[in-house]
């Protein structure tokens, strides 16, 4: 029997806290939403290969809160360098979670690398993550890694290839970076540098 | 004595408060890194490709921290699609680009991306500034940062080869 994604990142992002949130554009930002929508998420609609740098900017600029990055194997693919970029920062507070169905969820399903044998966690494992593992079913060593372990770490877990209800965040970027710094910084996320 | 271009950005990027640099090296370039990396209150990220560090920076900001890229000319290229993002949330972005393929340049294949870089930049919604002699960076820097950051722009200052001033492949191996 096949994990099934919403399942997953539902039972990741239960009792979430102050964790901040990256979505990956298509299906994993609506799996975030779908598991409940919060001014802490950042799903992205676009500017595919880049939801594990912002993850790493994130949690640079956040180092005491815990960071995740939820994103699918076709978007971490575009951008595997991320990988290895992160891998030189070392950076504690950050989990990136690939939900790999081996397919393009967007685009008619067709099959991506991983569905050929590329093995994700490896890749991590190669680029320094201190953990990097894949996990087909217990949840529970997941929740440790991103809410507990010292990071970088990484997981790729292997989930159904399945069309679900599409959930749908809101899609203005600007809304979505403002309320964002809004929850997370407070009334300073708006003022000039200078008024500070 | 010529000005020390270098330094005064790297002066402009403390006094701004940028803790954050993220880069792909070029030798026009190589002073600066240098100097943020031996800066103990920022953060030098070498990147894998230069669209890397469109999200670098913005994952930044969305935790409060500033960010400058420093790059070349023909890794504008690399940026074209991610820039959308820049636009659509309007995240400040400050970009220092290194130009190739301008005058002395001795690598053919630098040329058609050096002489398309302020036309890419600008048509993704990316303002430019030229820099085209040592003392004219750090204001054109100085400008770019309050746009960026107080007027969340998308901001981009070439600096042309004439300041950089590399003329051969030697003088680069020896630099």
């Amino acid at each position: 029997m096949k994990l099934r994604r919403r399942d997953v990142v539902k039972e990741l992002l239960r009792d979430r806290k102050d964790l901040l949130v990256v979505a990956g554009l298509g299906s994993t930002a609506w799996d975030i939403t779908a598991a409940g929508d919060s001014p802490l998420s950042f799903p992205m609609w676009g500017a595919m290969g880049q939801a594990a740098m912002i993850g790493l900017g994130l949690a640079l600029a956040q180092p005491k809160r815990r960071v995740l990055v939820i994103t699918g194997d076709g978007e971490m693919l575009m951008g595997l360098g991320a990988l290895a970029t992160i891998g030189v920062q070392q950076p504690p507070n950050l989990t990136v979670v690939v939900i790999d169905n081996e397919r393009y969820g967007e685009t008619g399903m067709q099959r991506t690398h991983t569905a050929h044998g590329v093995d994700l966690a490896a890749v991590a494992s190669a680029c320094k993550f201190k953990r990097a593992i894949t996990v087909t079913a217990e949840l529970e060593p997941l929740r440790e890694l991103v809410y507990r372990a010292p990071g970088p770490s990484f997981a790729a877990v292997k989930v159904a290839d399945e069309k679900l209800p599409l959930v749908l965040p809101p899609h203005d970027g600007v809304l979505l970076k403002v309320r964002f710094r809004r929850a997370l910084l407070g009334e300073s996320a708006d003022v000039l540098p200078e008024e500070r | 004595m010529q000005p020390d271009w270098s330094a005064e950005v790297h002066r402009e990027l403390v006094a701004a408060g940028v803790r954050v640099v993220g880069y792909v090296p070029d030798a026009g370039h190589k002073r600066l890194i240098e100097l943020c990396q031996a800066d103990t209150n920022m953060r030098a990220v070498p990147l894998t490709t230069e669209e890397e560090g469109i999200g670098l920076a913005a994952g930044a900001w969305l935790g409060g921290e500033k960010t400058v890229l420093l790059m070349q000319s023909s890794g504008v290229g690399n940026l074209i699609n991610v820039l959308g993002m820049v636009q659509v949330c309007r995240f400040p972005l400050l970009i220092i680009v290194t130009m190739r393929g301008e005058q002395g340049e001795f690598n053919p294949w630098q040329v058609p991306m050096g002489q398309t870089t302020a036309r890419v930049l600008e048509t993704m919604g990316v303002a430019v500034r030229q820099a085209g002699e040592p003392q004219t960076v750090a204001p054109h820097v100085h400008t770019a940062l309050r746009l960026a950051f107080e007027a969340h722009g998308a901001e981009a200052v070439l600096i042309s080869q004439q300041v950089i001033g590399i003329k051969s492949f030697q003088e680069q191996a020896n630099q």
